[in-house]
């Protein structure tokens, strides 16, 4: 059964970004969808959870984007553009046709992997991957888990597991003490950040944060029983249950540089109304710049009032936008990685984990395309996107041009000859 | 609403919570979810639908993403199909 619904404005990724263009522009009339992989709305700051209700500020959100009648598709993968102003998308049963004549992309962002070698063992998991399974009903109380990594998030995330019972002995900071004294200065003309902070170190109390410390190993036969860390320059070995193991965060681009939107080092390109490249093509959140909520948040509306045509309204939250891009610049300066973690690999430690190529065979290649080609490096059902940015970190690779589809499909949803669209009046 | 849904995961029988995902049945049945190109087990990495780690066989369909299904009462989940 396939749907072709037609929008004024349709926004792709379900988080507060795209929450919030789809409020500001349903708000001003404009027929608005929102489309997210996810099986729920809220991405993954928002990510509900089978416990709690989800967050005060969430739940209004939520309560607009319903007032203001958004159609939300839930579980729907967007894959192609068949042509300009037409979109594909799978669910598990069915294949959308999406027709808009604005798009805003509010694609998101996942954690960067790095590897090192063990990284592959059942219940080596991202930081924010252990936090979601959690959240997904994942029992956690007495479980040994290593917080590990790089970014603002590994604390949140330890906070998080803490408080459903886990016993977080330490977490892995691989930024050195004097950049996070920095990025602590940075937000000295942000109350909300040192407050959060404040919070977040009353609810870590008992547990070690350990700047300029990573992960070098983890250790296991069918799944993780320990890792070992360099500490200080020393190594440690500590048994653990989980490691919750991701270094900051990637841009989810790939949509952007399918539909040829402009990249700039690494992020779509966009103007003060958050308008990328192409006529009628918006982005906010994190594929413009990681920067975390505040600034996903702001940048939505912008793009949701500017798709909208109300560039006026829109201009009232640019300074909301700009001091949450001091925020965003102060995170790139505190977590850049430190050029040790690119020796961890050894030559057998897996790279590709879709196609298990290991570093060896990657080392005598110059490029992503090479290697692609010779390797099967990036080739299986992630696409790269795991190790795309390793790759990236490991070898300066730049990853090549993105073809559709842009995420795994049916074979049936790849051919027109066997597409069937019904039109669903609005 | 129920407060829990059964589910099998390779014929085992498995309770969870309303509203959790097939990735946590699996974990909870103590497996990994697949066995890699080199016959390394593998269970969940990034818990929001990226890497495809988590891939199973749900009522018979192959490569479904575990950690992006929710569990229904009476799915039939196999690993390393």
């Amino acid at each position: 059964m396939t749907d072709t619904h037609p929008f004024d404005v349709l926004v792709i990724g379900g988080g507060p970004a795209g929450i919030a263009a789809a409020v500001r522009a349903a708000e001003c009339g404009s027929r608005t969808g929102i489309v997210d992989d996810n099986p729920n709305l809220g991405g993954q700051i928002w990510r509900s959870s089978t416990e709690q209700s989800p967050p005060t500020e969430a739940a209004e959100w939520y309560l607009r984007l319903q007032k203001a009648g958004v159609t939300a598709l839930s579980g729907k993968r967007v894959f192609d553009q068949p042509a300009p102003g037409v979109l594909l998308a799978e669910g598990d049963e069915d294949l959308l046709e999406l027709r808009y004549r604005k798009l805003i992309l509010a694609t998101g962002a996942r954690e960067r992997f790095l590897p090192f070698p063990g990284w592959t063992l059942p219940n080596v998991m991202g930081a924010g991957g252990l936090q979601a399974m959690v959240k997904s009903g994942l029992p956690i109380r007495g479980k040994r888990v290593v917080v590990a990594g790089t970014g603002p998030l590994l604390l949140a995330v330890a906070s998080y597991l803490k408080d459903h019972g886990a016993e977080v002995s330490i977490i892995c900071e691989q930024a050195s003490y004097s950049r996070l004294a920095l990025f602590a200065i940075a937000l000295w003309n942000q109350p909300g950040k040192i407050s959060q902070s404040l919070e977040l170190k009353r609810a870590l109390d008992g547990v070690a944060f350990a700047p300029g410390s990573w992960v070098t190993a983890a250790h296991g036969r069918a799944a993780l029983e320990s890792i070992t860390i360099s500490r200080a320059g020393k190594p440690q070995t500590i048994p653990c249950d989980y490691l919750a193991c991701g270094f900051h965060l990637v841009p989810n681009i790939e949509l952007a540089q399918l539909l040829g939107c402009q990249i700039r080092d690494g992020f779509v390109h966009v103007d003060d109304l958050q308008q990328t490249s192409i006529a009628n093509v918006f982005c906010a959140g994190e594929p413009t710049g990681i920067g975390g909520i505040e600034l996903s948040l702001a940048e939505g509306q912008i793009a949701g009032l500017a798709a909208a045509d109300r560039d006026d309204e829109a201009r009232k939250l640019f300074s909301a936008r700009n001091k949450a891009q001091r925020f965003a610049r102060a995170l790139d300066r505190a977590f850049q990685l430190r050029p040790e973690l690119k020796k961890l690999v050894a030559p057998e430690t897996l790279v590709c984990r879709c196609e298990d190529v290991p570093y060896s065979r990657l080392q005598r290649h110059t490029s992503w395309r090479s290697a692609k080609l010779q390797t099967r490096c990036g080739m299986g059902p992630c696409q790269g996107r795991i190790c795309g940015p390793a790759t990236q970190f490991l070898f300066d690779w730049t990853p090549d041009s993105v073809r559709p589809p842009v995420f795994p499909v049916r074979v049936e949803s790849m051919s027109p000859a066997t597409r069937n669209f019904e039109t669903l009046k609005p | 609403m129920p407060d829990s849904v059964n589910l099998t995961v390779n014929g085992r029988s498995v309770s969870v919570p309303h509203g959790a995902t097939v990735a946590v049945a699996v974990a909870i049945a103590g497996l990994p979810c697949r066995t890699s190109v080199t016959g390394e087990p593998r269970g969940p990495l990034c818990g929001m639908g990226i890497c495809f780690e988590c891939r199973v066989s749900i009522n018979g369909k192959r490569h479904c993403r575990s950690c992006q299904t929710l569990c229904d009462q009476g799915m039939d989940v196999k690993t390393n199909d």
